[in-house]
């Protein structure tokens, strides 16, 4: 029988008294969102917080929107909520695919996109995903709010800036014309954390042809910040075309240090890096072109 | 610490240990075993049960998360003598062997019905998808869901949709 440490519970009414709290008990405190990957974690004494602060109550940042021309995610949305968002499909198809192979329906119903991103577990989907919109996390603390690039959140596995007293409230991407994005992940079964997996966004010049910008995010391969700016730099201003996809996959795998482990051999990893990079930014160039005045010749 | 919740309709209020995972409280604390406890990895899904008004794995909850709301179990889906149309399917199509992942089984498909009245069998599927069935009876389970499907809500063409029914 796995059971979680002894540990005392409080409950956090606004932001602020979570705030409150996370002062009061100090670095020994850890915050409760969904509880799908910290309460697993706790029964394998992997984390052993002297104090939780429940936030679930907190149903203020449980929001998909968007304002002033970005896309804002409130860090308490449950995963079946992003992928129940029509907007959050409309404007980056990538976090449906994403959140459609996360978990299963009912963990779905309970993880929070929050809680997934400061659990910075190395094989985690969003954190990916993000990486590759170029996300921005916005950080609640006492003395204000403060911003992150969302390749500057993870500062190594299951650690990121976050620090102590302060609270992730809201992710946030920019919604820019001439933009796709597609996610593809490959996992043993449902519920399973990815072998590998790639997402990518392009976004088009004018001309329907050049890419003005394109991310990419990797995860479970050990790709640095879950990106690969390498690839990205190839990409950037060039044509997008089928041969330039290939490369890209093979520069963003060239990167990778993944491990090998029960999920597969660091060889296959590195392959999937590569081939998962292709397909996703074949896709999301297909949807970009889909979506505005792109003109994609045999896409 | 102290917390009150609504199972069933009824309300418990008990003194428990903040680490107290909700299944165990079900269990342990309110004697109702109805709900199993499977892998304790919230892989299994033998322990779902519903917390508010969606299922959840409840290995992977704890019990003072639940303070103050409403929780419904196996024991609260039929209605006095009469059983919920998902039970009855699960009896008339034999949609358990061993019976371990049941429970689980027809919350997650109560859940289902409620929000789409006439599911596919694909997404029957999907809906029992982090659940597992060890006895490997998935194709009777789709079918004890289909049935409860059919009976529960009349709709156009409905009845006539299942050619193995032998009830109607």
């Amino acid at each position: 029988m796995q059971v979680p440490a002894y540990v005392e519970y409080e409950r956090a009414s606004s932001v602020d008294h979570a705030l409150a709290l996370l002062a009061r008990f100090g670095p020994e405190a850890r915050v409760l969102a969904g509880g799908h990957s910290l309460i697993p974690m706790m029964k394998l004494r992997l984390v052993q917080p002297e104090t939780l602060i429940d936030i679930n109550g907190l149903t203020d940042l449980a929001y998909v929107d968007v304002t002033d021309g970005e896309l804002r995610i409130g860090a308490m949305t449950r995963h079946a909520q992003l992928l129940d968002s029509t907007v959050a499909g409309q404007h980056f198809a990538i976090l449906h695919d994403a959140e459609r192979v996360i978990a299963d329906p009912i963990v779905r119903l309970w993880g929070t996109v929050g809680g997934s991103l400061c659990q910075a577990d190395p094989s985690e989907d969003l954190s990916a995903a993000f990486a590759a919109l170029k996300a921005t996390m916005v950080i609640r603390n006492l003395e204000g709010t403060r911003t992150v690039r969302a390749r500057d959140f993870h500062t190594g596995p299951y650690e990121t800036v976050v620090a102590p007293g302060e609270l992730l409230t809201e992710i946030k991407i920019s919604i820019t014309a001439g933009g796709g994005s597609a996610y593809q992940k490959v996992g043993r079964r449902v519920g399973d954390w990815p072998v590998g997996a790639a997402g990518a966004a392009i976004w088009l010049e004018r001309d329907g042809t050049t890419i003005a910008d394109a991310g990419i995010g990797l995860t479970a391969v050990g790709a640095e910040h879950f990106s690969a700016a390498e690839a990205e730099e190839f990409l950037r201003g060039e044509p997008a075309t089928e041969e330039r996809f290939a490369t890209a996959g093979r520069i963003a795998a060239g990167h990778c240090r993944p491990v090998s482990d029960q999920r597969g051999p660091a060889h296959y990893k590195r392959h999937l890096a590569g081939e998962l990079t292709r397909r996703a930014l074949r896709t999301a160039l297909t949807r970009a072109a889909r979506a505005g005045r792109a003109t994609v010749q045999g896409a | 610490m102290q917390i009150a919740v609504n199972v069933n309709g009824t309300e418990y209020s008990r003194t428990i240990e903040p680490r107290l995972l909700l299944i165990h409280f079900i269990r342990d604390d309110l004697g109702l075993t109805g709900s199993h406890w499977g892998c304790d990895t919230s892989n299994c899904g033998a322990c779902v049960i519903w917390l508010d008004e969606q299922p959840v794995k409840s290995c992977t909850v704890l019990a003072a998360m639940a303070d103050g709301h409403r929780v419904r179990t196996v024991e609260g889906l039929a209605r006095g003598a009469e059983l919920d149309p998902v039970q009855e399917g699960f009896a008339r199509r034999h949609g358990l062997q061993c019976g371990f992942c049941t429970p689980g089984m027809m919350l997650t498909a109560r859940w289902l019905l409620d929000r789409n009245p006439d599911p596919t069998d694909d997404e029957i599927r999907e809906a029992i998808s982090g659940q597992i069935c060890r006895c490997t009876g998935y194709e009777n389970i789709v079918r004890s869901v289909r049935w409860a499907a059919l009976h529960e809500t009349p709709g156009p063409g409905k009845a006539d949709r299942d050619p193995t029914d032998d009830v109607a």
